[in-house]
């Protein structure tokens, strides 16, 4: 079975400043990954380079099989590999089910058309309105996101990548800055993605991540340190290294 | 060599040498002015348009206090400076300070508004003619170098010039003040939670700023006539020396300033209606070449 | 499906047409016939409300920054101008022509600058309309330079309609143009395409992430606005039956930016009370001073920034907010 993911010795350095050495990654399809390093280990610089945000300077990059490296951020997405953002990056004045609406619309490729027909609209209106039922954000659905809590907004985040129908979803540390008595929530909803959406969540949050993951690659400095199973994870020294170590000396 | 080719190379370099030196002088005025811009653009964020308004509040600063109050000129030219910076200081806090990390087409409105209150306020107390300058007479004549005669106004602009340049480049890069602004304009959120006083920052990075552009509407008059239109009709000039150089940074806008002020020379001397033309058609150039800038960071 | 379809009926209803629409029309009508002599100033007012709705389609809804429309405006102006000075004056043509010639520059001048953002962006506008004003400027022979353009000898609307000295015409014409401009603009602003426009205005980065090709549907709404531009031009000219350098200069897209904001941005709507406000009220106070005149307005705009935001349109939508709880 092909990975939903892959890159082959990905490599990305800024002049002299390595950010990603030779990480050979594979997210398996419908997989449960957890993405975990240190600060500055290069996590969120690894999503970039594999959405398009960030070009290579080595390596490829494959979604399904087939070879991406090459392709624009939007292509991508096109094909199914959808991010979220560690800081909500939603359509701040525009009402909740918009945002996702504008989503939709771009996944149907309506999003250029000048002329609005009014039964595609409708379509697209009610997947969104569905689609914000199941994720409990439906009495939210006519509010500005700015409106919402911060909570609710991250919430929101993933609901609009949930309405491009990604096969690979790579949410990039859904629970930062959200207060602990919110986190249950979006914990939830990520639990209940669909199994046929392979995921990897990076996050900081330990307890999350045993939580959501069945497998977790450590990062450090911009290479994979080890990768396996969470109970092997927490147990690897290298790993308490890595984090006891830094913790120790703080 | 025959000597009709050796006069035309004569006047060649003749030519050459005077859109150096005037070209430089006029660049020396451009930078001063655009430098305070670029470095509150690149660490506010701001976009303010009014900036060209502080340089001609001290050309009209300059001319008022020698004329009316009969203050000599070197007198005269630092208190011109501190009222600018003063009324800058008021500025910052009343206005700017409410739209800072605000919507862009925010500042633009505010920063145009202001321009149309100094036009008029401009007009209103000087009227529409433009300001004349008199420089006291040690820094007015000629100066004789080599074989040449240049007028020593210019030279004192020039020298005035890469005088406060290298100060400037020296302050940011030893002293405390420029490492917080260096901090500051590369990540403004990692030097406020390393508890620089970023509120403060902007305040004095602002009124540096404005006694910059103080000074180089002052001096600059010759180039640049201090007229109740000052700030709009200037407009594109400014925002070109500090686009073209790259927002934030201080060596940019000097290489933009000479680009902009040599070849505008050269074309005064060669086809004088053109030389706006190609400075606008360079500015496109260079930015579709490299959008940031060409020292802006990427 | 489930069944709160309330709440969800009157978002998928925004595109309809609501009473309060046809209020700008019902003035339009009105005025016609109850200010027979000031239907000259009248049709410079329908003119540049459509100036500030191409401003709007491309300011307002995607968010890009631009003090140059006079660019697209002042094309417009010259293509009609030129045409009807050299023995093509059938205006509906003209019309065409301008907007044509107005989206070629767009087009083109979108292609160079739309990859900046921010200050660049926006200095490149103020240039790109620099650029036409030192063209226009000279290429006198063509242009009239700075005497303007003279000689325009606009023919009667299908061979029927003569612009008369009173306006009557010229009014109506405008009229019926900013009508269909106007329908036009609506349809663009509630379709898929204007909603992605908001949605690149609220978040690029957003968007990006979200597929959508944002520099291409950047440079269509920068096209299409160029090309009303181009036809608001194409009106004063046409009507006034001359063209000065001023078409193409920065206190042109300055002063419609103002208008735009004083009604609201954004908003559809903003622009036919903004202009409609400024022209008059620049028209009442045109025998005082402009010195004051500049001096007031620039007080006036800072005023709007920090506290009436939203313009006219904006105040409105708070006091219907606030007046909604109390009751």
């Amino acid at each position: 079975m092909s990975a939903g993911l892959e890159t082959q010795n990905l490599c990305k350095s800024f002049g002299a400043l390595p950010v990603a050495t030779d990480i050979n990654f594979r997210l398996e399809a419908g997989a449960r990954h957890a993405l975990i390093g240190p600060n500055g280990a290069g996590k969120t610089s690894f999503v970039n380079l594999v959405t398009g945000v960030l070009k290579p300077s080595a390596g490829r990059i494959l979604l399904d099989g087939q070879d991406i490296t090459h392709l624009s951020a939007a292509a991508r997405v096109k094909r199914g590999l959808v991010r979220t953002f560690q800081i909500s990056a939603l359509f701040r004045r525009l009402p909740l089910i918009e945002n996702v609406t504008l989503a939709i619309a771009e996944r149907e490729s309506l999003g250029g058309n000048l002329f609005r027909r009014a039964d595609r609209y409708r379509k697209i209106t009610e997947e969104a309105y569905a689609l914000l039922e199941t994720l409990g954000l439906a009495p939210d659905a006519l509010r500005p996101v700015n409106e919402l809590a911060y909570g609710r907004q991250r919430l929101a985040d993933i609901a609009v990548s949930l309405g491009l129908k990604p096969k690979v979803l790579l949410l990039d540390e859904p629970a930062a800055g959200v207060p602990s008595g919110e986190t249950g929530a979006i914990v939830d909803m990520i639990e209940r993605l669909p199994a046929d959406i392979a995921f990897l969540i990076i996050e900081h949050d330990m307890d999350l991540v045993f939580r959501l993951a069945d497998r977790i690659t450590v990062l450090v400095q911009g290479s994979i340190l080890v990768e396996g199973a969470p109970r092997e994870i927490a147990a690897d020294p290298q790993v308490r290294q890595v984090y006891l170590g830094e913790r120790r000396a703080q | 060599m025959p000597r009709g080719i050796l006069r035309v190379m004569s006047d060649l370099l003749s030519a050459a040498i005077s859109i150096a030196f005037h070209g430089l002088a006029y660049a020396m005025v451009l930078y001063l002015i655009s430098v305070g811009l670029s470095v509150t653009m690149g660490l506010m964020g701001f976009v303010n348009l009014a900036h060209g308004a502080f340089a001609m509040a001290g050309g009209y600063a300059l001319t008022t206090l020698m004329s009316h109050l009969q203050l000599p000129f070197w007198l005269a030219l630092p208190a011109a400076i501190i009222i600018v910076v003063l009324a800058s200081l008021v500025l910052e806090r009343l206005l700017y300070r409410r739209l800072y990390g605000g919507d862009e087409l925010d500042q633009v409105l505010m920063t145009m508004g202001l321009i149309f209150m100094t036009v008029g306020a401009a007009t209103y107390f000087w009227g529409p003619v433009a300001q004349p300058i008199h420089p006291p007479d040690i820094i007015n004549g000629q100066i004789h170098i080599g074989s040449r005669d240049f007028p020593t106004y210019r030279s004192f602009l020039i020298v005035c010039g890469v005088v406060l340049v290298t100060a400037l480049w020296l302050a940011l890069e030893r002293t405390r003040f420029g490492a917080q602004v260096r901090a500051a304009v590369d990540n403004l959120r990692m030097a406020q939670s390393v508890g620089i006083n970023t509120s403060r920052l902007f305040a004095l990075t602002f009124a540096l700023g404005s006694a910059l552009a103080a000074l180089g509407g002052a001096l600059g008059a010759d180039f640049l006539p201090i007229v109740p239109g000052y700030a709009l009709g200037n407009l594109v000039l400014f925002l070109i020396v500090v686009a073209v150089g790259g927002l934030g940074s201080i060596r940019g806008p000097f290489v933009a300033a000479l680009l902009i002020g040599i070849s505008l020379t050269a074309f005064s001397y060669i086809a004088p209606e053109l030389g706006a033309f190609f400075i606008y058609a360079l500015t496109m150039a260079i930015l579709l070449w490299k959008p940031r800038g060409l020292f802006g960071r990427s | 499906m489930a069944a709160p379809d309330k709440p969800l009926d009157a978002f998928g209803r925004r595109h309809r047409f609501s009473a309060f629409e046809a209020l700008p029309w019902l003035i339009t009508v009105g005025a016609y016939f109850v200010f027979p002599d000031y239907l000259a100033l009248g049709a410079q007012i329908l003119a540049t409300i459509l100036f500030a709705l191409s401003l709007d389609l491309v300011l307002g809804y995607a968010g890009i920054v631009t003090l140059g429309q006079a660019a697209f405006f002042g094309t417009g102006a010259y293509t009609a101008g030129i045409l009807a000075a050299n023995g093509w004056g059938e205006p509906l043509s003209g019309l065409l022509a301008a907007a044509v010639g107005a989206a070629v520059v767009g087009f083109c001048s979108g292609v160079v600058i739309l990859r900046t953002a921010g200050l660049t962006l926006l200095m490149q506008t103020l240039v790109v309309a620099a650029m036409l004003l030192e063209l226009a400027n000279k290429a006198s022979r063509f242009t009239g330079g700075g005497d303007g353009l003279q000689g325009m000898d606009v023919w009667p609307i299908f061979g029927t309609f003569r612009f008369d000295l009173f306006g009557r015409t010229a009014y109506i014409y405008c009229a019926v143009v900013l009508f269909l401009a106007w329908l036009l603009v609506r349809a663009i602003v509630h379709s898929p395409f204007g909603r992605s426009l908001t949605g690149i205005r609220e978040n690029m980065l957003r968007m990006h992430a979200v597929g959508a090709p944002v520099e291409r549907r950047k440079l269509t709404a920068y096209t299409i606005s160029a090309a009303l531009a181009g036809i608001s031009g194409a009106l004063i000219a046409q009507t006034a039956q001359f063209v000065g350098l001023g078409v193409l200069g920065l206190e042109r897209s300055g002063t419609v930016l103002i208008m735009l904001i004083i009604g609201g941005v954004g908003q559809l709507y903003g622009a036919f009370i903004g202009v409609t406000l400024y022209m008059i009220a620049q028209d009442r106070f045109a025998t005082i001073d402009p010195v004051y005149w500049y001096f007031w307005i620039g007080l006036f705009m800072i005023f709007v920034v920090l506290f009436a935001r939203g313009g006219v349109l904006g105040l409105v939508a708070r006091a219907r907010r606030h007046f909604g709880k109390e009751s």
